[in-house]
């Protein structure tokens, strides 16, 4: 082998094999999707943990501290789930970097704790099989013997540790049994290197041998990596940048000679492991070959029906939403009381002046304006995560895909356009299910078009404003259409965005379907914990500067006269300033300046559009009395040339703007976290907005060309 | 036997894969999901829509489309 060891691509710093005598020790938890991993990655960590995302990719980096049986503290890291080590997303592709000992900035571990899934233990050991061919010291965690043993399932522990050549643990991470004796076993740092590995056919296995030297990774992990190679296609091996193109020339060489000796590459490595491991599952597991008609079979049966399952959907789903609107709005109301009596007393214990002004509806707007989303986050949290854990998400995604697939979205796409009726800000927060780049950007992209709750206060003043006397039938008819307009919206962008921009293929939809479970709340909590600390620490602190940079745009510079009234004080503004500069812009709308104020001042936040155009009118704040006497100043609003401003076209004009516009700075933030720059949430920004426009005006123009006002 | 493809056949039915036409990607992805030349499936469920299928794998269920399981030849058991 290749002695000189460059390990990895430019700038990385780790070693390359284990080195027992490095100051932590550090291990790492591989395994399928729904093997009970995090569950005991939490059960090992504890409160010790953080997440963080790993540099340059927008995969969540879980990490976290447990003591060994000398106190000593060991580094978990919690490697995103996955089937297999031949990659196929962004997720995937960290797991396999890891453990390569390629991933800039993630030391390889120098154990690997493998999870299977005791119930469905052949395909959770086709990981296994790869993993004991990297080098690294390995145990396995068989977890979940309770529902194994509940489906008549039973797995020999000692003749799977001698097959498999690694110790066996056995274990119900939900219960926390077995707990002892594998903390006990992975604080050691003397454990071998695993003793066998899944027997390749010779040619295969010499044509890996010869390429194994040139490869960029630790001396231990080439063979692994050389097999992994051999098994890609020449379009994926194109796209694999890690392969330079000398490589990819062996490689390809390497698969014609395999191929002339009627050896497959694509799947040959596939077949050996997978006979291995039936080898391996017939002497060590008794009773999997009948299958009992299980709970989740018959739970699946209602779920899933045709018309059950349907109904059991919408129900959920209208749970959810209604739970993230009403459940939410309790503590929000707190929130908002909180705030309010902040400000009232900061503004009786503080004289008068600009300071008090940034403190009062800078600073203090701008917290609240933050803490206000977390209700609605925590609450969608702990319902995903309810549907996730208990299985019912596959199940989900599973009725909803032909819907999806029409418009070239994954059935996973569902869940995250649903939860922005509420919020687009926990929704866009969700596409992290999504496995393709481009789709997970597709549906971040569309998700700010389904119409959430922060519209609902813009909707309800202008159709007060539009229709005075309309009955509640007509009201909810105006609001059900603006709705359905930001539903229709939505998909006709995601098609249009996945032809064009993010071309790509309907994503192939491979779904595991887990046996329903219970979940565990202790799981839940830390859930929640961690993406409320995700949020404000990511999201917060962009949130409030551009909160303070827009209380700065709404007041300064001052007019020279200091009596002067909010109307005055707003007009004299740089956002009244930009308000009349948008005026020539805008006017093709049938908005005017103080419109175009109102368009400004609710960058931030689309509600704030009421109070901002009560401070332009001049509607002194007396709560309940305030929206309707804004409604009659803004219905008594005229033009100079006396005309009313506010006509059934400009008022409708305003409501489609306000379904299709992106404003709201905060789920540009997110956006901006979420896709790890500045260019999607500018992206979105401008074709939202331009959206928005065209949607006025066609409203505007469009209906004066048919006589209307 | 007459080949027959993974989509056609009803729900109950039991079949063993015999080969897969499908791209080199998805094929892989398929096999190194248990699917894999020889082994043994049956169909569990249609989704309410008539699409995606739920198949019953190595003692656990996959999903997957049609569009797919046109490409997975099998015979039926």
């Amino acid at each position: 082998m290749n002695p000189a060891q460059t390990v990895g691509t430019e700038g990385e710093t780790q070693a390359g094999p284990p080195t027992p005598s490095s100051s932590t020790q550090r291990l790492a938890l591989a395994g399928n999707p729904n093997c009970g991993k995090s569950t005991l990655f939490n059960a090992l960590t504890g409160l010790q943990q953080k997440v963080g995302n790993y540099p340059g990719v927008t995969v969540e980096k879980k990490e976290g501290t447990f003591y060994g049986n000398q106190g000593q503290p060991i580094t978990v890291l919690d490697l995103p789930g996955t089937y297999s080590l031949q990659a196929r997303s962004p997720d995937e592709a960290i797991s396999r970097d890891v453990l390569l000992g390629r991933a800039p900035g993630t030391p390889c571990p120098d154990l690997v704790v493998a999870v299977v899934d005791a119930t469905n233990l052949e395909r959770n050991l086709y990981l296994v099989s790869q993993l004991l061919e990297l080098g690294i010291p390995t145990v396995l965690a068989l977890n979940m013997l309770d529902n194994a043993e509940q489906a008549g399932i039973v797995v020999d522990p000692e003749v799977l540790s001698q097959s498999l050549g690694i110790p066996v643990f056995p274990l119900v991470a939900t219960k926390r049994v077995g707990m002892i004796a594998l903390r006990q076993a992975i604080s050691r740092k003397d454990l071998p290197p695993p003793a066998r590995c899944a027997p390749m056919p010779a040619a295969l296995e010499a044509e890996a041998r010869r390429i194994a030297p040139f490869l960029n990774a630790p001396d231990t992990a080439r063979f692994s990596e050389a097999l992994l190679l051999l098994g890609l296609c020449e379009s994926q091996l194109q796209s694999s940048l890690h392969v330079s193109p000398e490589v990819r020339a062996l490689i390809l060489e390497a698969q014609q000679r395999l191929i002339s000796a009627g050896i497959d590459p694509i799947s040959a490595a596939v077949d050996a492991r997978y006979q291995w491991i039936t080898q391996i599952c017939q002497a060590a597991v008794r009773g999997s070959a009948t299958h009992t008609f299980t709970l989740s079979d018959r739970l699946d049966r209602v779920l899933t029906h045709r018309l059950w399952g349907s109904l059991a959907f919408i129900s959920a789903m209208t749970l959810m939403f209604l739970s993230i609107f009403s459940l939410a709005k309790i503590p929000m109301d707190w929130i908002d009381a909180g705030h309010t009596a902040l400000a009232d007393w900061v503004q009786s214990h503080l004289p008068e002046g600009d300071f008090r002004s940034l403190l009062v509806d800078g600073v203090i707007a701008g917290v609240s304006g933050v803490v206000i989303f977390l209700p609605q986050i925590l609450t969608l949290t702990f319902f995903l995560g309810l549907l996730e854990d208990s299985g019912y998400m596959a199940r989900a995604a599973f009725m909803m895909d032909r819907l999806m697939s029409r418009v070239g979205l994954h059935g996973k796409s569902f869940i995250p356009m649903l939860s922005s009726f509420a919020c687009a800000i926990p929704g866009i927060m969700a596409t992290r299910t999504i496995e393709q780049r481009k789709d997970r950007l597709v549906t971040i992209l569309v998700s700010p078009l389904m119409s959430c709750s922060a519209r609902l206060p813009v909707y309800a003043l202008m159709i007060a404003v539009l229709l005075p006397d309309a009955s509640v039938f007509q009201q909810s008819a105006i609001m059900l259409s603006m709705y359905l307009l930001g539903i229709g919206a939505a998909f006709l962008m995601a098609l249009l965005f996945k032809k064009t921009l993010l071309r790509s293929e309907t994503p192939v939809l491979l779904m595991e379907m887990p046996p329903y479970r219970m979940p565990s709340l202790r799981d839940l909590g830390l859930r929640m914990k961690e993406r409320a600390w995700i949020f404000l620490k990511r999201a917060g602190t962009v949130i409030l500067s551009l909160s303070v940079l827009l209380w700065a745009l709404t007041t300064y510079p001052k007019p020279q006269n200091p009596d002067a009234k909010g109307s005055e004080v707003i007009a004299h503004s740089f956002a009244g300033r930009i308000g009349k500069a948008l005026e020539p812009a805008i006017r093709p709308l049938g908005f005017d300046w103080k419109i175009g104020i109102g368009l400004v001042g609710s960058l931030a936040a689309r509600e704030v559009f009421v109070s901002t155009m009560g401070i332009v009118y001049n509607v002194e704040k007396e709560d309940n009395q305030q929206s309707e006497s804004l409604r009659d100043t803004m219905l008594a609003e005229k033009r100079a040339d006396g005309t009313p401003v506010y006509t059934p076209l400009v008022c409708l004009g305003l409501m489609v703007f306000y379904v299709l516009a992106m404003q709201c700075l905060s789920t540009l933030a997110v956006v901006r976290r979420e896709t790890n720059s500045w260019r999607w949430p500018a992206f979105q920004f401008a074709y939202l907005t331009l959206l928005a426009y065209l949607g006025a005006f066609i409203i505007y123009q469009g209906g004066r060309l048919l006589g209307w006002s | 036997m007459a080949a027959l493809a993974l989509s056609h056949l009803g729900v109950g039915e039991k079949g063993r894969v015999t080969s897969m036409t499908l791209s080199a990607p998805i094929r892989q992805r398929l096999m190194e999901m248990g699917l894999t030349v020889g082994t043994e499936c049956a169909v569990i469920r249609f989704a309410p829509l008539g699409d995606p299928m739920e198949v019953r794998v190595r003692g656990y269920h996959l999903s997957l489309r049609k569009s797919e399981a046109e490409g997975v030849w099998i015979e039926r058991l």
